[in-house]
């Protein structure tokens, strides 16, 4: 056996003990949180706690996610290629994925505008919302469905940057009356979280679908792309 | 100990082997996957103490929350990264410090 196994080995058995002592001997904390929250509920906008967290009480978090989120798709569109993403390469040749698109389009519309109105009062928001529009933007993209109008930059940046730029705006706005950034006004307060989670789901489907459309099928290897740039076969394999 | 505790124990386990993986694997995407699982642990463990009697505690759920969609902004980024290292270089790996 390599050292480097035994090393592996070792450690990660040594954290497992350390982390799992942890668990068993953790003090409770000294706040009460969940009696905390539970008592702030009603000034918070909605009636689910994890939203009133996220959007509410913690919006700095939140805010500052979002802004990662920003950031990464910045950097992966600064280092995609000139890649074109032509039709022929788009879709899966596949007709039943198309058919079943027929279908599954509206339900995942639906589900993406439930979601994203239920995170008021119980488990949903605008993560799960976002993510659930995402998954709709790739399967239509496999189906081969163009999406070519997100090569417009326009489109693509007040997209993705919608989510946080609306974020800060009502962060901002709130400070008018003189109360801290990002304190909501307890009788604004539902509406401003559905408008922030609204462009959030915007801008976070839009973010993934980004993330998946700027590394298209495609000639990875470097000798391959030199000498047949529109070659589709290749792949991280090795 | 209670039945609680069951998801704080399997998010050790999994940080465990995340760790495990990160460490023997050197081919990147493997790299990616361990610390992928890795972060389940994570999350798998803030989550499983977020309840200690008092009521189940919605700061730390909130905050995995956050943390998922930073993982999985994260992991397409160095997906991205990854292809671009072997356009640029034909490697899966980096070159060991070592």
């Amino acid at each position: 056996m390599k050292p480097r196994v035994i090393f592996a080995g070792l450690l990660s058995l040594a954290i497992a003990g350390a982390l799992g002592w942890a668990v068993l001997e953790r003090t409770l904390p000294a706040e009460n949180l969940p009696e905390r929250v539970a008592q702030a509920m009603p000034l918070s906008g909605v009636e689910h706690p994890i939203t009133a967290v996220l959007l509410n009480f913690r919006g700095y978090d939140t805010l500052l996610e979002i802004a990662v989120l920003l950031l990464a798709v910045v950097v992966a569109l600064a280092l995609r290629e000139a890649q074109p993403d032509r039709p022929e390469r788009m879709g899966l040749e596949n007709p039943l994925l198309r058919a079943v698109m027929a279908w599954l389009l509206p339900l995942i519309l639906i589900t993406t505008g439930f979601l994203l109105w239920a995170g008021a009062y119980q488990p949903g928001g605008a993560f799960q919302a976002g993510s659930v529009l995402a998954a709709g933007g790739l399967l239509l993209r496999l189906a081969g469905v163009t999406t070519a109008w997100l090569d417009n930059p326009a489109v693509l940046r007040t997209g993705l940057a919608m989510g946080l730029l609306t974020f800060l705006a009502v962060g901002l706005l709130v400070m008018l009356p003189g109360v801290p950034f990002l304190t909501y006004p307890t009788e604004y307060a539902g509406a401003l979280i559905l408008l922030i989670e609204l462009t959030l789901t915007l801008s976070i489907g839009l973010t993934l679908i980004s993330l998946f459309r700027l590394t298209p099928p495609y000639a990875d290897d470097p000798e391959e792309a030199r000498d047949q740039p529109s070659s589709r076969n290749g792949g991280m394999a090795s | 100990m209670s039945g609680a505790l069951v998801f704080a124990w399997s998010g050790v386990v999994l940080f465990s082997l995340g760790l495990f993986g990160f460490i023997v694997h050197r081919h990147l995407l493997r790299r990616l996957l361990a610390f992928n699982i890795m972060g389940s642990g994570a999350f798998l463990v803030l989550v499983g103490l977020a309840q200690d009697g008092r009521g189940i505690d919605p700061v730390p759920h909130a905050m995995v929350i956050t943390g998922i969609v930073v993982a999985v902004a994260s992991t397409a980024l160095a997906l991205v990264v990854f292809r671009r290292w072997y356009r640029a270089s034909g490697r899966t790996d980096l070159p060991e410090d070592t």
